[in-house]
């Protein structure tokens, strides 16, 4: 399928160009998801995405789909009404590092412990680009942003691991560099009856790179290679995955879905 | 108050605020049909002694209340507009996966729901949203009112205070004094002509609420010059007895 294909079948392409800064990372990962729907060949109609506030949440409103941009946090808690609603559509939500996990932590936690049926896409640039370079939940220790001058004190959140302790049956990571890998692991995250949870690492040149002094997009986009090793490689190789952050499929494991559990109860009272 | 200022910028707020269990159950439903009907949150308001009230209730008293169901799209998919102006304000709204697709935002929005910065499309957007409330209000302002055919004075109050207010009118009836209730249901959008009417008809208006005064502002605002509104507010987290609200508008009258 040509590119053209792409951005026809599933853009609103009357709504583009998209706001994302120049070397922005977030176009590359939105076109990795509308691939791997693509790649599915599922009836349209029946997709819903979904997105909270931030760089990462403007996503949807460029695809064309069935699209809800909710408020700071809550993407999880609008999709969860609607897979209630309609369990047989897919309910893809697309957030940010800030809008996941701080405001939006809880919903992304229960999200997780419930197994419900979504397939999250997290939007990692390492800061909150929209509203001006604040550090975020996942800006690394001692890295600048205009709220951490002095450099961020707090630990940096490993997501994956957060959303797998927390009950999620699929959990993923790739970058805007690996975008291939990434559309793959979207598609797989969309198979799994449950919550899938894909991070992708994305870059901000505007603010995470400008004030951490990381260069152009071209020396940010080679950081994401640089920086990462396959799971696979590195189970081989420990040695390799030093100071490395991990790619690929991370978790992956069998539960009782979330709806299904709940149209039990709605049998339950179908049967009195 | 929490109910329509609780948010930036201007936005219609419908909100309902009833004072027995019963009416719960039966606004309940209220609350339902118009936000169906308007295609608009609906706040169903409660005070802790409301909420906390257990009372007998009789569904059967609301079994032939008409059920409101939101206008569905009928016209072609592609050329569906979820925000279209319409005449009646209120454009019909598909459901997500019926084939009708758009986008929801909780940005400034064009008819087909993509956020825009253009000024004419904002002030057109949020007049449509203050405006189908708004030019609705008769439709949608309900309320009670109590010995109000010939009273002089007035008692306003609404939840948990318009019960001891109610007492307190015929406590008052019973000592002469020619006094009625009126009980906004409808907290919002507020009962702008049906205060105006009344203030016209009383020398005096008695608001009684479980604040320093915030309703009370809104009555002045509504009412006729020649009519003093007089306020009674509490604070101390105990409830306004019937008791006080006699001595206050023996003490006032």
């Amino acid at each position: 399928m040509s590119v053209s294909n792409i951005v026809r079948d599933n853009f609103r392409d009357n709504k583009l160009p998209h706001i994302w800064c120049p070397g922005c990372g977030h176009g590359i990962l939105m076109h990795a998801i509308a691939r791997a729907i693509s790649n599915k060949n599922i009836d349209r109609d029946r997709v819903c995405i979904v997105s909270g506030i931030g760089c990462s949440s403007r996503a949807p409103g460029y695809m064309n789909f069935n699209t809800l941009h909710t408020t700071h946090g809550r993407a999880l808690a609008f999709a969860t009404g609607i897979k209630m609603a309609e369990p047989d559509m897919h309910v893809i939500v697309v957030t940010g590092d800030g809008d996941s996990a701080a405001i939006g932590g809880n919903h992304l936690i229960h999200a997780a412990r419930r197994n419900i049926d979504i397939t999250t896409i997290v939007f990692n640039n390492n800061i909150y680009g929209m509203t001006g370079g604040q550090y975020s939940p996942t800006t690394p220790t001692n890295d600048y942003g205009t709220t951490a001058p002095f450099g961020n004190i707090d630990k940096c959140f490993d997501l994956c691991k957060l959303v797998e302790s927390a009950g999620a049956t699929y959990v993923a990571r790739s970058t805007a560099y690996h975008a291939q890998g990434l559309t793959k692991l979207v598609e797989k995250g969309m198979d799994n009856k449950g919550f899938s949870f894909i991070e992708g690492l994305s870059i901000c040149p505007t603010y995470y790179g400008r004030k951490n002094k990381k260069g152009s997009a071209v020396d940010m986009m080679n950081g994401l290679k640089d920086n990462t090793i396959d799971v696979k490689a590195a189970r081989k190789k420990p040695e390799l995955a030093e100071g490395k952050i991990l790619i690929g499929e991370l978790y992956n494991s069998q539960e009782e879905e979330y709806t299904e559990r709940y149209n039990k109860i709605i049998e339950l009272f179908n049967k009195e | 108050m929490q109910a329509k200022w609780g948010t930036h910028g201007d936005h219609p707020v419908i909100a309902l605020y009833p004072n027995s269990v019963q009416e719960i159950y039966e606004v309940t439903m209220d609350a339902f049909n118009l936000a169906e009907k308007y295609r608009t949150p609906v706040i169903l308001l409660l005070d802790e002694i409301i909420a906390h009230m257990r009372e007998k209730i009789d569904t059967d008293l609301s079994k032939d209340k008409e059920i409101i169901n939101r206008k569905k799209p009928t016209c072609k998919k592609e050329d569906y507009l979820a925000y279209k102006h319409t005449e009646d304000l209120v454009p019909a709204m598909a459901d997500f996966g019926s084939g009708y697709r758009y986008h929801v935002t909780g940005l400034v929005h064009d008819e087909f729901g993509f956020p825009s910065n253009n000024s004419k499309i904002a002030d057109k957007l949020i007049r449509r949203l203050v405006d189908k409330v708004e030019k609705n209000e008769e439709d949608i302002v309900k309320y009670e009112e109590y010995m109000m055919d010939d009273a002089e004075i007035g008692i306003v109050a609404f939840g948990a205070t318009s019960r001891s207010a109610k007492e307190s009118v015929d406590a008052l009836r019973s000592m002469g004094i020619k006094v009625g209730l009126f009980r906004p249901i409808t907290i919002w959008p507020f009962a702008e002509k049906k205060i105006n009417e009344i203030s016209k008809k009383m020398d005096k208006l008695f608001v009684v609420e479980m604040n320093l005064g915030q309703y009370v502002n809104e009555v002045k605002r509504a009412s006729h010059n020649g009519c003093n509104v007089e306020f009674l507010g509490k604070i101390d987290g105990n409830p306004i007895a019937p008791s006080e609200i006699n001595d206050f508008v023996r003490g006032n009258l």
